[in-house]
């Protein structure tokens, strides 16, 4: 017997149970769990935007940075179902940032070190266009 | 089912010939029913044509750069043109032909046989990947026809913001050669993680399975690194971003950084399906189970993930920090342990196995031999002092060559000849084979060999002339590439006779116990009626020679009879009524 | 093509893996529904892999120059309209609630709601190109441009001769939503209903855009009020007289700038018009500067004025400075737009198949795929807010 054929009588069979039955392989997410997930990010973009009228400093970056990794962690898990996908799948998109990390670290940390024999080009301000 | 023949002990497998409505090549007819095919097999079809005209393209061009050096002031061109050929010999064999070659025309082919799939998962990408790929060989041309290129195949800033050559039309080329890779190594990806039949386990898989896989996972992970590069170069032409240009406080190291980012991995893209199709042809002609299966699986992976780690060995002296060339000279070395776990476990392979001298091995064995010489003399790249002396000579040049062509080219070569009886039903001129082999090695150490010394002597890579000292040797390279060109002349030819005038090849004309023997040759268009059994794909034990139709078959011991009792009439569990 | 129909039509082995109905949507390679919607996820999962990495390369160049130079950045930034950029990280937020909201709908077979949702997430995203509209013809007005191109002069920020970018911008877009309209009309019109069911939601989609360019307009003229209060205290005389300043501004500079509290008199007048919102906080800047150079304060007094803008140098807007910025600006922005373009492509499709009902509980996996990019698009777009807009 096929999934499809199975699916289809597991359908009849529930009707209208609660969710997830029927579903087979599909996973409908619950509304209210979206909804909250939608109100901590806008929360949090206002808090970012809050955040940065203060001067914290060299934190600043790792503050801002900090939160916009926690919402981007709410999108992953809820909004793009991380949560209850295969682990599989979880593992090559976190893979993905492990070689941004290598690139990104490797090429900065190369840059910062040559940096200071970096003499860099120093035109003037734009003044020409004026009339 | 063959009749007359006899093995005691067993039943005789044996698919025999597909029919013409069966047949891959002949089950539609028409331009069109090629040109629209979703059948993987036709695509690597059209994906060997395509990259044969690719090669032959860069290797007259290759031929014309040695005529040119034939005298120490060039015979052919002006430093300029010298400048242009040598820029499109490199970008077409990399970006059209070494990284295509072997994953998408032998790839595509074998891939779902060898897994015992029906297709691959995204057959309408694996077409559009393919006409990706025409795209960016047109925008290569149309560089080509416009005002050429002369930045050299890796277009380093900021030369190439400053050249008047078509730059643009090239990288999008490439941009565009990048996406049809990267479709490539995605399908692939999914194609062996979800598609794998019953009873094929990740450690049942032949070793070109593993091979094309850990390919994929760098086309995936470092070729949009190459195409946000090329983009920003393109941008740094046309608008003057100034993230590479000095001019606007741009770094040079940068564009590099980059570039080889993608670069080096790509490296890896090129000789890793390589060592998958050394890894079969080995173990199906010495007739001996692979020697370390897991160990040449897992250095596979390996090599794919520590690629990723070692790009900054191509920048030495290029500016880098002191410290930054020391941690990339030191983990350039953790490459060379699982490329020679590889070389040891081939070699340990075909230790007592019995080595039938085919077409396909003697490629093999020639793979072996230059391939150890490509990466030995890789360590001295990787050292950092002796690269202050070498970077950027004949000897980059002779290192990369024995990698890529004594590598990558010759086991295409093989495994063209090892999987030509399956792909076109028709065995070639052994002989005829074994010469254009022989061919190949010779030219190929006279061309490279004498470059090795170039280059220590000192004599840069990339120029039009050369000091009259090294006359000899550059002599010499020149009429290797002769024979070589010749050679590859004899493959080809040995090969399109047999299209002609071959014998009929039996499914099994190796000895090989991987999936795709088990279908007919040429394959039928479903690869498989249903899903077939699948065993230890490197188990020699139950194929056998069969004398009489000069063929391999799979003997399947005998079964005992199932016993005659009637089954009950009640199911056993009658009571759950479903 | 020929091998699939042949494969279906006259299959002579009818049996090979067909020992059940295949159902319409599942292509013939595929054993299971599940199988293929799982090839497809894994297969879609890896695509963001590429992605991600694709971003990779801005933000590494992003992340060398901020080290390099960090005043620039922090300079730059303030041209920058904080509250755009909220907006539109709020928008596209919204958009991946509907988009995932959309997903479940294709799991349960909500058609009416799917395609309802599909349209809102659309929308959102074409409001949040308006609003880029907004940001970017802004820009160019000024000259902000990448480093080649850059011709922003401090004392004369608006071009007299510059060409109106936001109609030029505009222009495809009114197209795309008159045609729509049309189309609309016309398949009212010939009664087909299939058509008007699809273009429906696809009007309104179109007429998005504009309302995200009202949206834009109306936020800038909302930091107008904002700056006639922070801008500048005794520049109030010179403002009533003189609020036509677009005009006047090039005539009247050398007079205004003795007149002004500061030599930036142009300025502080341009900054009070509404089209010129991210110019205050720079006014703020070169406000503290000038304190700092006559004497006014002596030094880092960090209560009222960000420490850091003191600290810039003044003549970071030249094209090797804060070009470069704005080279990355436009790159990465640029870039994300180009994907929600490409986004909003695959929408439109999803939404006429949404229409066509063709998802069910077993074939849902496009809207799934679909939703997934569209999240990393938000996604991208969580970093690239704070990177660019919020450096203080």
């Amino acid at each position: 017997m096929s999934a499809h054929d199975s699916a289809a009588n597991d359908h009849a069979v529930s009707g209208d149970h609660h969710e997830g039955d029927g579903y087979d392989f599909a996973h409908p997410m619950p509304l209210p769990m979206l909804f909250t997930v939608f109100a901590i990010l806008i929360a949090l973009t206002i808090t970012t935007v809050m955040q940065a009228s203060f001067d914290f400093g060299s934190y600043d970056v790792a503050i801002v940075m900090a939160i916009a990794t926690v919402k981007a962690i709410l999108v992953g898990l809820f909004f793009m179902h991380l949560l209850y996908d295969k682990p599989f799948n979880l593992a090559i998109f976190l893979s993905s940032f492990v070689f941004v990390g290598l690139f990104v670290i490797l090429t900065v940390s190369d840059s910062r070190l040559t940096s200071k024999d970096f003499i860099p080009v120093d035109d003037a301000v734009i003044t020409s266009t004026a009339e | 089912m063959s009749a007359g023949l006899n093995i005691p002990g067993g039943t005789v497998r044996d698919p025999g010939f597909p029919t013409e409505r069966e047949n891959y090549l002949t089950n539609s007819k028409g331009v069109l029913s090629w040109l629209f095919t979703l059948d993987h097999k036709r695509i690597g079809v059209m994906y060997l044509i395509g990259v044969t005209m690719a090669f032959a393209l860069g290797g007259l061009l290759a031929l014309a750069l040695r005529w040119h050096l034939l005298d120490p002031d060039g015979t052919l061109f002006t430093n300029n043109i010298y400048n242009q050929v040598f820029t499109l010999h490199g970008a077409i064999m990399v970006f059209l032909f070494i990284i295509p070659s072997i994953p998408a025309a032998l790839g595509n082919f074998l891939v779902p046989i060898m897994l015992g799939a029906k297709d691959v998962a995204f057959p309408r990408l694996n077409l559009s990947s393919f006409y990706l790929w025409i795209f960016g060989a047109i925008f290569f041309v149309m560089a080509l026809c416009a005002s050429g290129l002369d930045t050299g195949w890796t277009f380093y800033t900021p030369y190439s913001t400053t050249t008047d050559t078509s730059v643009i039309m090239a990288t999008l080329g490439a941009f565009i050669l990048g996406f049809s890779s990267i479709f490539t190594g995605l399908n692939f990806i999914v194609t062996i993680n979800t598609m794998r039949p019953p009873g094929m386990t990740w450690f049942r898989m032949p070793l070109f399975l593993w091979a094309t896989y850990a390919t994929s996972i760098i086309q995936v992970l470092a070729t949009p690194v190459l195409g946000i590069t090329l983009l920003l170069l393109v941008a740094e032409r046309t608008m003057h971003i100034g993230i590479f240009d000095p001019e606007y406080n741009g770094d040079p190291v940068t564009y590099q950084h980059f570039f080889w980012f993608y670069s080096h991995p790509a490296v890896y893209i090129m000789i890793l399906p390589a060592f998958g199709i050394i890894s079969e042809i080995i173990s199906v002609h010495s007739h001996k189970h692979i020697f370390g299966y897991r160990f040449i699986a897992y250095s596979s992976i390996a090599i794919a993930l520590l690629g990723f780690l070692v790009w900054g060995h191509h920048m030495f002296t290029a500016g880098m920090s002191d410290m930054t060339t020391i941690i990339f000279s030191a983990l350039t070395f953790t490459v060379s342990v699982p490329s020679a776990i590889k070389v040891f476990n081939w070699l340990a392979t075909m230790y007592k196995g019995s080595i039938s001298l085919t077409t396909p091995m003697c490629y093999a064995i020639s793979f072996i031999f230059l391939f150890t010489i490509g990466g030995l003399t890789g360590l001295h790249l990787g050292t950092l002092a002796t690269d202050q002396h070498l970077h950027d000579t004949y000897f980059v040049v002779a290192h990369f060559h024995y990698v890529m062509v004594g590598g990558t080219l010759v086991a295409f070569l093989g495994g063209l000849f090892h999987w030509w009886p399956k792909m076109f039903g028709r065995m070639y001129n052994e002989n005829g084979g074994r010469f254009s082999a022989f061919l190949v090695f010779l030219g190929f150490n006279l061309t490279f060999l004498p470059q090795f010394i170039l280059g220590s002597r000192g004599m840069p890579r990339r120029y039009a002339t050369y000091d009259p000292e090294f006359a000899t040797l550059h002599t010499a390279s020149t009429h290797g590439a002769l024979i070589l060109g010749i050679g590859l002349l004899v493959a080809l030819i040995v090969l399109l006779m047999s299209l002609v005038r071959g014998k009929k090849a039996s499914a099994n004309p190796w000895g090989g116990a991987t999936l795709e023997w088990n279908c007919t040759s040429p394959p039928p268009f479903y690869n498989f009626e249903r899903a077939p059994a699948v065993g230890d794909p490197y188990d020699f034990h139950s194929i056998e020679w069969d004398e009489e139709n000069e063929r391999y078959v799979t003997v399947d011991p005998e079964r005992k009879i199932a016993p005659e009792e009637e089954p009950t009439t009640e199911p056993a569990h009658a009571d759950k009524k479903h | 093509m020929s091998t699939n129909d042949a494969d279906t039509a006259t299959d002579p082995h009818g049996d090979h893996g067909h020992d059940h109905e295949h159902p319409a949507f599942l292509a013939h390679h595929f054993d299971t529904p599940e199988q293929q919607y799982d090839s497809g996820k894994l297969g879609m999962w890896v695509f963001l892999v590429t992605e991600v990495l694709f971003f990779s390369g801005m933000f590494c160049a992003y992340a060398i120059f901020r080290m390099l130079r960090p005043e620039v950045f922090e300079g730059c930034s303030q041209f920058l309209n904080t509250t755009l950029g909220a907006i539109n990280t709020g928008v596209l937020l919204f958009s991946s609630l509907t988009m995932a909201w959309a997903v479940r709908c294709a799991q349960t077979e909500e058609y009416k709601k799917l395609t309802t949702l599909i349209a809102t997430t659309l929308s959102c995203a074409m409001i949040f190109l308006g609003v880029k509209a907004i940001e970017y013809s802004h820009k160019w007005e000024m000259g902000l441009l990448p480093a080649g191109m850059f011709s922003y002069d401090p004392a004369h920020p608006h071009h007299a001769d510059a060409p109106n970018y936001l109609l030029w911008i505009c222009l495809p877009f009114a197209l795309i939503f008159l045609g729509t309209l049309i189309w609309l009309i016309s398949s009212i019109v010939k009664g087909n209903k299939f058509q008007t069911a699809c273009l429906k939601p696809l009007t309104i989609v179109a007429f998005s855009f504009f309302i995200g360019i009202g949206l834009g307009t109306i936020l800038e003229s909302g930091n107008k009020g904002e700056s006639h209060s922070t801008a500048s205290d005794s520049t109030e005389h010179i403002e009533s007289a003189d609020h036509s300043s677009e005009i006047a501004s090039v005539g009247h500079s050398p007079e205004s700038s003795q007149g002004g509290h500061t030599e930036y008199g142009v300025m502080e007048r341009l900054a009070v018009d509404a089209t010129n919102s991210g110019l205050k906080n720079e006014l703020k800047a070169l406000d503290a500067q000038s304190e700092l150079a006559t004497g006014t304060v002596v030094l880092d007094h960090s209560t009222d004025v960000d420490a850091t803008i003191k600290r810039a140098p003044r003549d970071f807007l030249t094209p090797s400075r804060a070009g470069v910025f704005f080279s990355i600006y436009y790159c990465m922005t640029g870039i994300h737009a180009i994907h929600i373009l490409a986004g909003i492509g695959v929408l439109v499709w999803l939404l006429v198949r949404s229409v066509r009902q063709d998802f069910n509980r077993q074939y849902f996996g496009p809207v799934d795929y679909v939703g997934l990019y569209w999240h990393l698009v938000d996604l991208i777009w969580i970093y690239l807010f704070p990177l660019l807009y919020l450096i203080r």
